[in-house]
């Protein structure tokens, strides 16, 4: 394959900033969850 | 500091107010948890479609599709650079069209969903110049020059930046919204400067090889890999939008609960 480096940096690049921005998305989820649970947890209105 | 108000706020609010009439046009979305439920049952769908459509592109793309007689393997950037050159656009449009909405009809998950789209559309529009740009150092010899469709990409990723600085520079959000809004609605005069600029100017840059209306000029051996990138990456920016709009309703409403939290046991400052 011709330009192989050229190809692996932009192939890793497109994958990994999309990836770095769903694990950040997902953490952020998921301690918004859990503090929004911790603050009221009985209400059903707003789920989820 | 005066928290945003929520509709099931707003309507315990006993001062008088403007409420959209329930169940007409966009306002039906306009209610956190109805939008909590309904974008979650529609992310797992979004992220796997994405997550699928654009491995079966990137592998295709890769390793199937032939390589370019001129451009030789380097040609495999474009399945990667293309789709991430529209979706900066696409983005964008996104953008102002949240920022209207938000200016106009003041609804109150537009400025929410803008806020959480430009940091998304930044960094596809940063993939969009690095892919460039390693796809520019073997066939230009440069890995930059000033090209009238290089700089206006470089123009739009700066917009981001600036909606993103912007939308988070003022203590009260409603203000860093609006300001943000206004700036997104500016902007958009740079999008066809964007699409045109390879007509309007004696470019480096190569024109479109796809259209709305036209037979595109590639072979279709290249098109289906780049059609599936194009694809997938679309449903992975709209998951991410999705997912941290999302999160944002939720830390809203964890500010809100808060705040009536210290306003009740009357802490100072609240």
């Amino acid at each position: 394959m011709t330009h192989l480096p050229f190809i692996a940096g932009a192939y890793a690049i497109a994958l990994l900033i999309p990836a770095g921005y769903a694990l950040a998305a997902a953490r952020r989820l998921r301690v918004a969850k859990r503090r929004l649970a911790a603050l009221e947890p009985r209400r059903r209105g707003f789920r989820q | 500091m005066v928290p945003r108000v929520d509709a099931p706020t707003a309507i315990a609010s006993p001062a008088p107010t403007i409420r959209p009439r329930p169940g007409r046009g966009l306002h039906r979305f306009a209610n956190p948890g109805r939008f909590l439920r309904l974008s979650g049952a529609l992310l797992p769908w979004l992220a796997a479609g994405g997550a699928l459509l654009t491995a079966v592109g990137v592998v295709w793309g890769l390793f199937f599709a032939p390589a370019d007689w001129q451009q030789g393997d380097a040609v495999r950037i474009m399945y990667v650079h293309v789709p991430a050159a529209w979706l900066a656009s696409a983005g964008y449009l996104s953008l102002a069209v949240c920022s209207a909405v938000a200016l106009v009809w003041r609804h109150p998950l537009a400025d929410l969903a803008a806020a959480e789209i430009s940091p998304v559309g930044a960094g596809f529009t940063a993939i969009c110049l690095a892919t460039g740009s390693l796809w520019g150092r073997p066939m230009w010899g440069a890995w930059w020059v000033w090209d009238a469709r290089l700089t206006s990409v470089l123009v739009l990723f700066f917009l981001y930046l600036g909606h993103i600085a912007l939308v988070r520079a003022f203590d009260n959000p409603e203000r860093g919204y609006r300001a943000g809004a206004i700036l997104a609605l500016v902007g958009v005069v740079n999008l066809p400067i964007i699409k045109f600029s390879v007509d309007w100017w004696n470019t480096l840059h190569q024109p479109a090889s796809i259209s709305l209306f036209g037979a595109p000029t590639m072979y279709v051996s290249m098109l289906w890999p780049l059609l599936f990138t194009a694809f997938g990456y679309t449903l992975i920016f709209a998951a991410l939008v999705v997912a941290r709009t999302r999160a944002a309703v939720m830390e809203r409403r964890i500010r809100a609960l808060l705040m009536s939290k210290a306003e009740r046991s009357g802490a100072p400052g609240a």
